[in-house]
């Protein structure tokens, strides 16, 4: 179990390594010089210069690398070109409406999906089902930025029951306020996310509900729902597990884009206003901090598949 | 005529053939597919009849969908709207087709390689383990930020997200086919690899590959209308889905249509696409459907 998990963790280290490393690269062979085009049209020279120096692109590039990875593993993500903060300080700033946004859409998400799916895998072929399957199809194809200008239009413009757009915090504007300004941004996110988990949850109760021991627990005369809770919900999570782990790179992106429409100051309202000011060391340590994110988030989820299905084991 | 075509010796596009005459029994695929027909029809024929996208006309600003102003109306400089929607479709299927063929090329290359060489193998799926997890609207952002935004530059940015996905499918298929007793067969025989790879491996990534494409296809179009909309993509000059609701955003709670129109557009695209790939999936996949169905 300890090795497991021990070797389980060291996987992440290359992973983590080409991720930095193709991040790395991809400034350094943009064609062109990226000092110039970080500069932008107007620029001098002397900001032409400066932002090379800043950035470290006179060195040799073996010389760039190691001193960038030594500062990367002692926490530093660089230092803004414009505002000459760290980057790792500007992420503090505006991490806690992304961080609320993603917690409420992945919260809802399961709420909604997991019965959902369930009810679709219980009744297979029936019209529950179908309906279940389309919203699904329909899910994936929706443009998240679509789907948010629809729901503005109707909830804020026309029915005026919630705000348009904006962002408050629940620790200084209290409960209320954030619960009204984060819904739709929520809801909009949580679509393609139910889509995707409802989907999976269906196909795993599916699968499992055809196993020999869904068979012996209905014999033994377990109620439905005794057999559903605990036999069939419990093997079935799995994969449901696993897909939330993958939505994670889902969700990453849909912030970006949910932030956009409801004009919430988080990580992805960073990134925009970033790549206008053409701040490239932001938004590479938004890269870093985003993929690391998600390298961990997985970890976690694979070191859970030990508790939830003993059986799994490298 | 019709007859010897028919008792013309059996030549390899006679399975093919049957295998889409199957997949057109299946009602998502005829559905789906005629949508999508009727779509791609409208972007190859529409614009030559539709007015010039791009001629502004300051007298006409902002009219509403229906009127004198055209079927869906103007934006903001009296470009028509539906004109822009139209012309748009076009970039939005050349994306998407651009991108599921150049990522399931490279992606069978690399998993093909990484499925049969054992040293290459770690190599490969590492990177495309690091590759996986960088967030892949937050890649093609900072991609183009940094080369500049036209069709190849999208096009590549959203390529590159998009390989891992195939290149572990492939590699999958391959590692499962190599335990067949036919290949097995094959290798004792003294079979040369690149004929095992061809007459074994490859035809059975065929099925996966065409449904995987599908789905590319759909979130590649997604995508660009993504980084369209973020004003990360292809240049407003060339019409395209993204980029007419990005400029309709400013007036969105006067004229809502500018937003509504394209979406609607890529959103029933995008359905076409995903249901014909569900039904391909239904049909040339058994093994997937058992479990997705």
């Amino acid at each position: 179990m300890l090795v497991y998990i021990l070797k389980r963790i060291l996987m992440t280290i290359p992973v983590m390594l080409v991720v930095a490393l193709f991040v790395f690269l991809m400034l350094r062979l943009s064609p062109g010089d990226p000092a110039a085009v970080i500069a932008g049209d107007y620029a001098t020279a002397e900001d032409v210069a400066r932002i090379r120096e800043q950035l470290g692109l006179s060195e040799p590039i073996v010389v760039q690398f190691t001193k960038w990875i030594g500062a990367l593993l002692q926490g530093d993500l660089g230092t803004s070109i414009f505002s000459n903060k760290p980057v790792v300080e500007l992420i503090g700033q505006r991490i806690e409406p992304t961080l609320l946004l993603a917690l409420t859409t992945i919260i809802f998400s399961v709420l909604v999906a997991v019965p959902l799916g369930t009810i679709a895998a219980f009744r297979a072929g029936s019209w529950t089902d179908r309906a279940v399957m389309m919203f699904s199809v329909g899910g994936f194809s929706i443009p998240v930025f679509v789907l948010g200008y629809i729901l503005i239009y109707v909830f804020s413009l026309n029915l005026r029951i919630l705000p348009v757009q904006g962002y408050r915090s629940p620790f200084e504007d209290g409960l209320g306020p954030f619960l009204a300004h984060i819904t739709l941004p929520t809801v909009t996110l949580s679509v393609i996310f139910i889509a995707l988990i409802a989907r999976m949850t269906r196909a795993s109760v599916i699968e499992v509900l055809e196993e020999d021991y869904i068979r012996t627990a209905r014999a033994k005369g377990q109620s439905e729902i005794k057999v559903l809770m605990r036999h069939a919900l419990r093997n079935a999570a799995v994969p449901v597990v696993t897909v939330i782990g993958i939505g994670i790179a889902l969700l990453i992106g849909g912030v970006v884009v949910t932030e956009s429409v409801y004009n919430i100051p988080g990580l992805g309202r960073l990134v925009l206003d970033a790549v206008l000011a053409r701040d490239y060391p932001i938004i590479q340590g938004l890269i870093l901090f985003f993929s690391f994110i998600y390298i961990l988030l997985n970890l976690l989820i694979d070191l859970t598949y030990t508790f939830l299905d003993p059986r799994i084991r490298y | 005529m019709a007859d010897q075509t028919a008792s013309a010796p059996v030549h390899a596009p006679t399975k093919d053939l049957s295998v889409w005459r199957i997949a057109l029994r299946n009602k998502s695929v005829l559905w789906g597919g005629i949508l999508l027909t009727l779509i791609v029809l409208l972007a190859i024929f529409g614009p030559f009849v539709t007015v010039d996208p791009v001629a502004l006309n300051p007298m006409n600003r902002l009219k509403p969908p229906w009127g004198e102003a055209g079927l869906f109306g103007t934006d903001q400089l009296g470009r028509d709207v539906f004109s822009r929607v139209v012309n748009g479709a076009r970039v939005s299927l050349i994306v998407g087709l651009a991108v599921a063929a150049i990522s399931i090329a490279i992606g069978l290359l690399l998993g093909l390689i990484a499925g049969y060489i054992r040293v290459m193998d770690a190599v490969i799926m590492r990177v495309m383990d690091g590759l996986m997890s960088i967030p892949a609207i937050l890649l093609a952002i900072a991609m183009i930020s940094l080369s500049g935004a036209t069709m190849f530059t999208v096009i590549a940015a959203i390529v590159i997200p998009e390989i891992p996905r195939v290149t572990r499918l492939v590699r999958s298929v391959v590692l499962t086919v190599r335990e067949e007793p036919y290949v097995e067969a094959a290798i004792a025989a003294g079979t040369a690899v690149p004929l095992i790879m061809s007459r074994h491996v490859l035809p059975n990534t065929i099925a996966p590959l065409i449904v995987q494409s599908t789905y590319i296809c759909g979130s590649a179009m997604l995508t660009e209308a993504i980084l369209g909309f973020l004003g990360a993509g292809i240049p407003p000059e060339i019409p395209s889905w993204g980029n007419i609701m990005s400029e309709g955003r400013t007036f969105f709670q006067l004229t809502p249509w500018i937003i509504f129109f394209p979406g609607i557009c890529l959103a029933v695209t995008v359905l076409a696409v995903n249901i014909v790939g569900d039904g391909l999936r239904d049909t040339l996949d058994p093994r997937i459907a058992r479990t997705m169905r």
